[in-house]
């Protein structure tokens, strides 16, 4: 992002440069590192406490054996928690449970998306309305949404019955979220469903940036559909691409409203992730040191994501 | 096809026919998928809308046919007077209007005045809160929500009661806690500083010349110019402040405090009444409906900007 502004900031009135006309460079430096504070300041305010602070503290109480509610201020008690984290299996079939979900949701709702983008960026009449149609459900909240699938996915629920009709009764089905195989794809299917036009929008606006022009070079060429998709619209995707994968991976590895509303982690585990471990352990049994053990394992998980990041995003130059 | 037309070089005929001949079958099979992928995502929302309208008897009894998406047999808006009765469904719709106009309002002015004062003005330390706020844009809100919850515990609040300060600890169970932490946003921030960047400064310069302050270049010379980056930010955080789940699980017990959306999740665990679960699902998602159809366009340019600046 390039800096239109005289110099970044450093400090001081020893900054002035040549360039800039003098006269109105000394009417602005009055008062202005004061005013700059006092206008900033809320947000930075806020944000240290209710962001940087919280975060520091992430790596502090892992530390410790604080609890949420407790008489007793929290000791430290060194690498206990990680020990308990490392031989605690519900929290690897978490961790396992999430890394599935992530792995499956990744790939099938960016390359779904990528699809509605090609289709709802054709020019066709009616295209708004279906780029609208696809969004809605990005709009409903995933409460409801969860709410919603955990009723269609009954064993008489809305999903068995449309199943049944639509293959004449050769596909049977089953108690979805009851099902130890079954429970977790049940859940990725309705999340995609949810989530996937809020990535179709951003594919979109990558594609939009792709001139016009390349199209009809190409197709004076002779290229066919897919050639021009090759050779023109995937290269001209590359940061659209990086964006989407890394905010997809970050959502899916965060996964927690569709568990709380709709299985609990359940059946035995199956559909358990570390965030939803985390807030069963930080709020439902008030251990908030080894939540935020478990916190910090997601924030690595993160951080390694977003460093994959920078890596594919610099290579490019 | 035409491949050995085309390996030939410069007929220009050949696809041009091709395209007077099959754009008939062609638009319409990609009108069919197209149409089909409709169904795939209003199907669900229909389906909730309708059998908000029907007794719970007659839901179960039309799943099995197209009827699960008709307004047919006993239609009546029960169900929703039900909810009403059930909880205070008017109580937790309220709260949650309250608290996400609040974050909204309060937010857009905080943030945009940060980002103005990253953007046009000099300061001590700017490169570092640049920096700073630009590093936290990575870390989602589940890292430290647990810690948070913690640290909101032993916050202090002064309140000042018949002329004198008291003074308390702890923020659990209240309506800051489910304001304060939102309020301050890296990416609101940075969303408004680059659009603040691609105003031109000879404006602010020149209302500076005529003797403007830095709050009243703020106020009335770029604010006014800046609707597209406000509309951004502002549906940029109204839909998570709306649909916020996981704090205010965590931090509100008393049912007066609740929002809509852990008033719904704890009505469909109390009792199993369908019919009126769709109602309330419906009331709280037709706001937000509401809004997303009016500015579809706002809302997908919002979303795509964030798409584009990340």
């Amino acid at each position: 992002m390039a800096v239109t502004q005289e110099t970044p900031a450093t400090s001081g009135p020893r900054a002035a440069t040549p360039a800039a006309s003098g006269s109105t460079r000394r009417i602005r430096r009055r008062g202005e590192g004061l005013m700059g504070a006092a206008m900033v300041g809320p947000a930075v305010l806020l944000l240290i406490v209710f962001f940087f602070v919280p975060v520091a503290l992430c790596f502090a109480l892992a530390f410790t054996n604080a609890r949420l509610i407790s008489p007793e201020p929290a000791k430290i008690i060194g690498f206990e928690n990680f020990s308990r984290l490392f031989g605690d299996p519900v929290f690897w079939k978490a961790l396992r449970n999430t890394f599935y979900f992530a792995v499956v949701v990744v790939p099938l709702q960016s390359g779904f998306a990528l699809l509605l983008a090609l289709l709802v960026n054709a020019r066709i009449r009616g295209v708004n309305f279906f780029r609208t149609m696809y969004f809605v459900p990005v709009v409903t909240s995933i409460v409801v949404v969860s709410i919603l699938w955990k009723f269609m996915y009954q064993p008489d629920g809305l999903i068995n019955h449309m199943l049944g009709a639509l293959t004449f009764n050769v596909v049977q089905g089953t108690d979805w979220l009851n099902n130890l195989t079954a429970a977790m794809p049940a859940i990725m299917f309705m999340s995609i469903w949810q989530a996937v036009g809020f990535h179709m929008v951003i594919w979109l606006s990558g594609l939009q940036t792709i001139p016009g022009e390349l199209y009809e070079a190409a197709e004076l060429d002779g290229a066919g559909k897919w050639q021009q998709f090759r050779y023109i619209t995937w290269p001209g995707l590359k940061a659209t691409r990086t964006f989407i994968l890394v905010t997809i991976t970050i959502a899916a590895l965060s996964l927690f409203a569709q568990i709380n509303v709709m299985t609990q982690g359940g059946p035995l585990d199956r559909t358990s992730t570390v965030v939803f471990q985390a807030v069963r352990v930080g709020y439902g049994q008030q251990e908030t040191a080894y939540a935020s053990t478990i916190s910090l394992v997601f924030f690595v998980l993160v951080l390694a994501v977003s460093l994959v990041q920078r890596y594919l995003t610099r290579e490019k130059g | 096809m035409t491949t050995l037309d085309q390996a030939q070089a410069p007929s220009r005929a050949a696809p041009a026919a091709e395209k007077t001949r099959r754009p008939g079958l062609r638009r319409a099979g990609g009108y069919l998928v197209r149409f089909l992928l409709v169904v795939f995502f209003a199907f669900p929302l229909v389906f909730m809308f309708m059998s908000s309208l029907k007794p719970d008897e007659q839901i179960f009894a039309d799943l099995s046919s197209i009827k699960a998406f008709l307004p047919v047999g006993d239609i009546s808006l029960a169900n929703y007077t039900g909810v009403f009765d059930t909880v205070p469904a008017g109580r937790f719709l309220l709260n949650s209007i309250v608290i996400t106009t609040l974050i909204v309002l309060v937010g857009l002015l905080v943030n945009s005045m940060a980002a103005f004062a990253l953007s046009r003005m000099r300061w001590r330390g700017k490169s570092v809160v640049l920096a700073a706020i630009i590093a936290t844009l990575v870390v989602p809100f589940e890292t430290f929500a647990l810690p948070l919850l913690w640290w909101v515990n032993k916050l202090p609040w002064f309140l000042f009661q018949g002329g004198q300060l008291y003074y308390t600890t702890g923020w659990l169970d209240t309506y800051r806690v489910q304001i304060f932490p939102f309020l301050a946003n890296a990416f609101s921030i940075y969303l408004f500083y680059s659009y603040f960047q691609s105003i031109p400064t000879t404006l602010d310069e020149a209302a500076r010349v005529d003797g403007a302050g830095w709050f009243r270049i703020y106020r009335s010379v770029v604010m006014p110019l800046a609707g597209p980056a406000i509309a951004t930010v502002a549906i940029l955080t109204f839909l998570p402040a709306w649909n916020s789940y996981l704090w205010p699980l965590m931090v509100v017990q008393s049912e007066n405090l609740r929002p809509v959306m852990v008033g719904i999740s704890y009505f469909q665990q109390l009792k199993v009444l369908w019919g009126q679960i769709m109602a309330y699902s419906t009331l709280i998602t037709i706001p937000v409906l509401v809004m997303f159809l009016a500015l579809q366009r706002q809302f997908i340019r919002s979303i795509a900007s964030a798409g584009v600046k990340g």
